[in-house]
């Protein structure tokens, strides 16, 4: 009873491309989604700069009975799971309705709503908050929202580790097709780009206060002064192979080949961080050792000792310079839960392309760093089949996936 | 036998799950003990709110727990790091753990998890923050100047599995789980099949919400999801009740140590139930409206019977989500009816939110506990307030006073916003078949 958890659509909202194509050539040509705020006033605030998904204006994507009760990230994850549908040519009218899932990753629920919501409760009283607060707010939004208009009646839930939810939701998604639910929407988006919002990434001490959209997010390099926050993610749609091949499916990007988590311990326990132990549990889950990946998928914090941390453990699992590894949310900031579903979305796009996307802006690798094999400046060619996604959220929560391509072909009919 | 971490077994007999520690913050007493004697003297624990002043508002009720985390052990730096959701969550997996025997030596870290269920994370703390940043909403541009370090903690709700793996010396596969109110069933869902598949051995897990606060009443004050009976707040919580018109809202939290079986058996450990079966299910109706039919929760509740590989006459007691909304009481009612048919009729269904309210997320959890103590004890807790039932809630509620009645296999099931219908079996492990 182990089925196979294919992929077979992806739904991109990201900040250097609305739409999955648009994303990936964005990517390629290292174009930077990451530049000073425009949502809100920012000139008081020390950090100014974010990665913010433009071009995406609601109603040309969400039907207008939507737009009073949604938040804005919860209007980005609508429009990634129409783009993920579509590209797994599924129309859910056709499927069965207790066989499709929707199993997303969240971090922050909509909190510019929730803003809004508060500061009529606390200026003109209780009676001026919306109906809708009650949950446009709340962290299982996204999977209620798109369940809804998906009529998508199958076990669904939603999953908080930050920025490892991606891989977490992907994971389940995949738990729940060993189960029996051939069809599962899956991955994240999230965002919290208000001045409320902005103030909780402030009180992280790590975002990047630098000007220049090019040197404020610079992970593993010796000039690495932080992060950039940004929002969006990706929505994938996961099916059971079985499934995906019988309703006719065009060939899946790859397949959900290993996953495996875990929490740091306490910071005074004297154990080492658990990244180097879910990268090797994620390996043998999938039935893999080191050298059969061919790209990995870095976290990226873009601190300095979580950078060092990340190399650390991917160069004792593989060895020095024993795999190629990228950042390429250098081009968008970090998504949080959206952060690892993009960067899963963007591996099994390098998968099918043959091409590793490069980590954007960094040129000088951090000595801590420098046992990393980093695609830096251009795009690199390879021979691609299997690749690693790794993630390590505020709290410590880790996540590893194994994505792979098929082989053999693939029918686009019975 | 070779087992993955996320991976299936290749052993031909599956993993089974059992509870093996409670711990419990509701209304009405701290501790599993104290709960327990509250629900089975069918006491309320519903009052007029005292965590601020709610005169404005049209909800004035709750159900609030007399919780002091400074008695409970938690020292300065414990205190302004967690919301009260988390200090409920780190009191009661304390308890938990302690009941369960399993101090936290002689446990692999990387074969311990945690899940923890929450609708609302840190609400209260979000609530009040706000309140300086903006200086009582005077600004969009909000000061940061004035934002606590540990602000990013209380938006990102994961902080609270965080704090409980630490407290659990946990390493292993860790989230916190929030589908509204089903959260508290689906984290013990969520826990039951990491063990399952492999992926831990022990599992610290439970739901825990304080959601008190203004934003929170105002939102359902909004939609009037809760009763506006402020002038008796002792019996304002009426599930099944014909004169019900909304819930009270609660907080609290439940806490669990679950361990595969075996794990259990080889330290002789206390077996207090098995997570037999587990299933959710999604209306994708309307994020807050139910249809009357039920039928989602119904088949949540066949695909966990299925699972659990126990037929719908075997419940011996249905712990009901019982919320008290006109259209809950209702829809669920109907779900019964519709996966047990007429044994539906024959089971004793209570809701014990007619005493400590309801706590959203928290509140599967705890309903899982009482279930868990109903199997323990033989004496299903009663539902309070219910004195002439709706004539569309036809079953046997039992109702104001707690029953001697021999307990088995307990199903409690929960519904929430989003659309989440959620079920679970509990059962004595000795009594099912492999």
């Amino acid at each position: 009873m182990s089925a196979r958890a294919v992929v077979t659509g992806l739904g991109v909202a990201a900040p250097n491309g609305l739409g999955t194509e648009e994303y990936w050539k964005a990517t390629l040509r290292g174009e930077s989604g990451i530049g000073p705020l425009t949502r809100f006033d920012a000139s008081t605030y020390p950090a100014r700069l974010a990665g913010e998904v433009t071009g995406f204006h609601a109603p040309d994507h969400i039907p207008g009975r939507l737009l009073p009760q949604t938040d804005h990230m919860t209007r980005l994850a609508l429009v990634a799971a129409d783009f993920s549908l579509a590209d797994a040519g599924a129309d859910p009218e056709k499927l069965p309705e207790y066989g499709m899932s929707v199993v997303t990753a969240n971090s922050y629920g909509g909190f510019e709503f929730g803003q809004r919501e508060l500061e009529k409760l606390w200026s003109q009283g209780g009676s001026h908050v919306s109906a809708y607060q009650s949950f446009a707010w709340f962290y299982a939004v996204n999977t209620g929202q798109i369940s809804i208009r998906h009529g998508m009646r199958g076990p669904s839930g939603v999953l908080v580790t930050e920025q490892a939810g991606g891989i977490d939701a992907t994971g389940h998604a995949r738990r729940h097709i060993r189960k029996g639910t051939p069809f599962v929407l899956t991955g994240g988006v999230d965002g919290a780009l208000s001045p409320w919002g902005w103030t909780a990434y402030l009180s992280v001490g790590e975002l990047s206060t630098r000007e220049d959209p090019r040197r404020a997010y610079l992970p593993f390099d010796a000039d690495a002064s932080g992060w950039v926050p940004g929002e969006g993610g990706a929505v994938l749609t996961v099916e059971d192979e079985e499934f995906a091949r019988e309703r006719g499916a065009g060939r899946p990007y790859g397949e959900i080949a290993g996953y495996a988590s875990g929490v740091d311990p306490r910071p005074d326990s004297g154990r080492p961080p658990v990244l180097r132990r879910v990268i090797e549990q994620a390996l043998a889950d999938a039935g893999l050792g080191p050298r059969d990946i061919d790209v990995v998928f870095a976290d990226a914090a873009g601190v300095p000792e979580p950078d060092r941390i990340e190399a650390e453990a991917v160069t004792a699992v593989f060895g020095e310079r024993g795999v190629p590894v990228t950042a390429p949310k250098t081009l968008v900031g970090r998504l949080a839960a959206g952060g690892s579903a993009l960067d899963t979305a963007t591996a099994l796009l390098a998968l099918r392309d043959g091409v590793i996307p490069p980590t954007a802006h960094v040129t000088d690798p951090a000595p801590g760093c420098a046992g990393l094999d980093l695609v830096l400046g251009a795009p690199r060619e390879a021979r691609l089949r299997t690749a690693l996604v790794l993630a390590r959220g505020t709290g410590g929560f880790t996540a590893a996936l194994v994505v792979r391509a098929l082989d053999g072909p693939w029918p686009r009919s019975a | 036998m070779a087992v993955t971490q996320a991976g299936t077994h290749t052993s031909a007999h599956r993993r089974r799950v059992v509870i093996t520690g409670i711990g419990v913050i509701a209304p009405g007493g701290l501790g599993t003990k104290a709960f327990w004697s509250t629900l089975t003297a069918g006491r309320t624990a519903t009052r007029a709110i005292t965590h601020f002043d709610a005169s404005t508002f049209r909800s004035r009720i709750a159900g609030e727990a007399d919780f002091d985390p400074a008695a409970e052990g938690l020292g300065p730096q414990e205190l302004r790091r967690m919301d009260r959701a988390a200090q409920f969550a780190v009191v009661a997996a304390r308890e938990a753990l302690t009941d369960s025997g399993l101090e936290d030596t002689g446990r692999a870290p990387h074969r311990t998890g945690v899940a923890i269920g929450s609708a609302v994370g840190a609400t209260i703390s979000l609530d009040r923050e706000y309140a300086v940043v903006s200086d009582s909403g005077a600004t969009w541009t909000v000061d940061h100047r004035y934002a606590m370090p540990h602000l990013y903690d209380w938006f990102v709700p994961s902080s609270l599995a965080r704090e409980v793996a630490w407290v659990a010396g946990a390493e292993g596969p860790s989230a916190v789980v929030s589908a509204g109110c089903t959260s508290g069933i689906d984290s013990v869902g969520h826990a039951t099949e990491l063990i399952r598949e492999g992926s831990a051995d022990v599992m610290i897990t439970g739901a825990t919400d304080a959601p008190i606060s203004p934003i929170t009443v105002a939102c359902f004050d909004a939609i009037k999801a809760t009763t506006p009976r402020n002038d008796d707040p002792e019996h304002a919580s009426r599930p099944f009740d014909r004169t019900r018109n909304g819930f009270v809202l609660g907080e609290g939290c439940a806490m669990f140590v679950l361990e595969e079986l075996e794990h259990a058996r080889a330290r002789g450990a206390h077996v207090y139930a098995e997570i037999a079966g587990f299933a959710g299910r999604c209306n994708a109706y309307h994020m807050t409206g139910l249809r009357p039919e039920g039928r989602e929760m119904a088949e949540a509740i066949r695909v966990a019977l299925d699972e659990a590989r126990i037929p719908p006459e075997r419940i011996d007691y249905i712990n009901a989500h019982g919320s008290g909304t006109k259209q809950n009481d209702r829809h669920e009612t109907a779900a019964f009816k519709h996966s047990l048919g007429a044994h539906a009729y024959a089971t004793p269904v209570s809701s014990i939110k007619s005493m400590i309210g309801h706590s959203l997320g928290a509140v599967g959890s705890i309903e899982i506990a009482a279930s868990a103590l109903a199997m323990e004890h033989g004496v299903v807790p009663p539902t309070a307030n219910l004195h002439e039932a709706d004539p569309e809630c036809d079953l046997d509620y039992v109702p104001l006073v707690a029953r001697e009645h021999r307990t088995d296999t307990v199903l409690t099931v929960g519904s929430g916003f989003g659309g989440f219908q959620s079920a679970m079996v509990l059962t004595r492990p000795d009594r099912r078949a492999a």
